[in-house]
């Protein structure tokens, strides 16, 4: 079980007290209603970046102060290399694994976009 | 080691008797390991059950035998030998219930297809209902089972009991046991034997088998894939066919595209070996627990997901004892053993709990994956609709409701009810 630091509470509490609330800092398109198509708004509701490295993720201390903050955390050995409430700088910044980076701009490069 | 292929001695009772006499030592190589050719005409990304299935079902069924499966570590290494090997078709929707089905009629004659024991055993599945939504749940599931040809049957408390004579129905007053699904043709397989079942006849037919290979990159030009950058070097393809389990957005990400999967730890245990005790498989949606008994004698158990994203093959301590706590409920007898062995497997899990079969934005490049927590019983059933998708170069009958494209029109395949482990 993960130790998480809320950083609201300002206290480590085991992680069943909190929900995985999937990849932060992202935006909602600025388009909206009929302006939307429906490529950006998948891009927005189901697509994640996944990635296997360092990841900005949200959290939510559910069973807590029921607020939602940010983690930077590593997929890979699941350390928490901080936590900050949502609007503040990440501490570290989002990183992929040695030989797996991202080969084009997750945001505009896909291709066939 | 490049011999060419060869027609394999047959396994019956007789060779097994003339190699005892050899003391087992003289068996034959059962696929080769060739070095990479400079191209082929299909590069399957993936050596674990899906991707051998896709070769096995491209060289039989479409004569195209000029393949190399590229596997990073060794064949059946990742999830194909990390799963609990439960085989069940019983799912809600019309297109989801076509694939698992497609591949249950494949399982049925699979060990004699491939001359090759894989152990089906049909000794039926059960999933449990615990409360009267469970209850009215399981019921829609069996009823859209049986209009789609599934021998799928409701049983009452009293009806379980009689299948599994050693389950507590009280289920320690926690999980109360009001029901279940039943499914006689659902069973277990060895997952092992599936991929060396399917590796064996792949080398006999021309594929090469290529392990320790890891793909580092693809070379595509004007937006259709030409060829793959491996740990072997550069190897060129006509179509290429990505079948990862646990690391598609990662492939995916090489070849420039994003996917809606998210990468889960799923955890398994099996217990010390005892006496036959269970001889059914026993699925529990609600409390994320599922259960059978190996013919070893080791009680296989298999915990829910971790919740959130993680490349690592483990899973938390607190999900195995809660899933524990849950079966110990539901057969107060197994309270006293002890637990082996835990592992976990990165499973990559869409948002509806469905897979993807897909052509991608890369022409010439096809993508299968996103099978979550249950892959394992769809393995001949994937690997034939994908062979058939990518011989064709288009979407089939079965892989066309897989397609990537179902994110953005809405048609979603939502499987979270039948898929049996929460996510």
């Amino acid at each position: 079980m993960l130790l998480i630091r809320c950083p609201y509470c300002e206290e480590e509490r085991p992680e069943v007290e909190f929900s995985f609330a999937h990849q932060a800092h992202k935006p909602r398109p600025e388009a909206a209603g009929e302006t939307l198509d429906d490529h950006n708004w998948a891009r927005w509701v189901y697509y994640q970046k996944n990635i296997k490295g360092v990841a900005h993720e949200r959290w939510n201390h559910a069973a807590g102060c029921r607020k939602f903050f940010n983690a930077a955390r590593d997929t890979v050995s699941s350390e928490i290399l901080g936590t900050y409430k949502s609007g503040e700088t990440p501490p570290v910044p989002e990183s992929r694994v040695e030989g797996e980076e991202l080969s084009f701009d997750y945001e505009h490069g896909e291709a066939g976009a | 080691m490049t011999a060419q292929p060869a027609k394999k001695q047959r396994f019956n009772a007789l060779a097994l008797f003339r190699n005892a006499l050899s003391y087992h030592q003289n068996w034959e190589q059962q696929w080769r390991s060739p070095e990479p050719l400079d191209a082929y005409d299909v590069i399957i990304v993936g050596g674990g059950g899906h991707g051998l299935a896709t070769a096995y079902y491209l060289a039989k069924e479409h004569g195209i035998t000029n393949i190399a499966v590229l596997e990073k570590g060794w064949i059946g290494g990742g999830n194909t030998g990390r799963n609990t090997t439960i085989v069940r078709s019983n799912y809600l929707w019309d297109e989801s219930a076509a694939m698992y089905e497609h591949a249950m009629k494949l399982w049925e004659g699979l060990t004699q297809e491939l001359n090759y024991n894989v152990m089906f055993s049909q000794r039926g599945v059960l999933n449990l209902a615990h409360n009267l939504t469970d209850v009215r749940d399981t019921q829609r599931r069996v009823n859209a089972n049986r209009l789609n040809g599934i021998d799928s049957i409701y049983l009452d408390a009293a009806g379980v009991k009689k299948v599994v004579p050693g389950i507590d129905l009280r289920g320690g007053g926690r999980y109360p046991v009001l029901g279940a699904s039943y499914q006689p043709r659902g069973g277990t397989a060895r997952h092992d034997a599936v991929a060396w079942g399917y590796a064996r006849k792949c080398d006999e037919m021309g594929v090469h088998i290529i392990q320790n290979c890891k793909v580092t990159g693809f070379d595509i030009e004007g937006g259709v894939v030409k060829g793959v950058q491996t740990t072997k070097g550069r190897i060129g393809a006509k179509k290429v066919g990505l079948v990862p389990a646990g690391h598609s957005s990662v492939l995916a990400s090489m070849a420039g595209f994003r996917l809606p999967v998210e990468s889960h730890p799923l955890q398994a245990l099996v217990s010390e070996p005892i006496k036959p005790t269970i001889h059914n498989v026993v699925m529990s949606n609600a409390v994320h627990a599922y259960i059978s008994q190996s013919d070893k004698g080791e009680l296989v158990i298999g915990a829910g997901v971790d919740q959130y994203i993680s490349y690592g093959q483990r899973g938390s301590q607190h999900l195995a004892e809660e899933t524990l706590i849950a079966i110990c409920e539901l057969f107060p007898q197994y309270k006293r053993m002890k637990m082996l062995r835990q592992w976990g497997g990165i499973v990559d899990v869409c948002p509806d709990a469905s897979p993807i079969l897909t052509s991608t934005p890369v022409g010439n490049m096809y993508l299968n994956c996103g099978w979550g927590t249950g892959g394992f019983k769809a393995t001949p059933g994937s690997g034939h609709a994908f062979a058939a998708h990518i011989a064709k170069g288009e979407p089939t009958e079965l892989t066309a409701p897989f397609a990537l494209s179902r994110f953005e029109t809405g048609f979603l395949i939502d499987e979270h009810g039948a898929a049996a482990v929460a996510h």
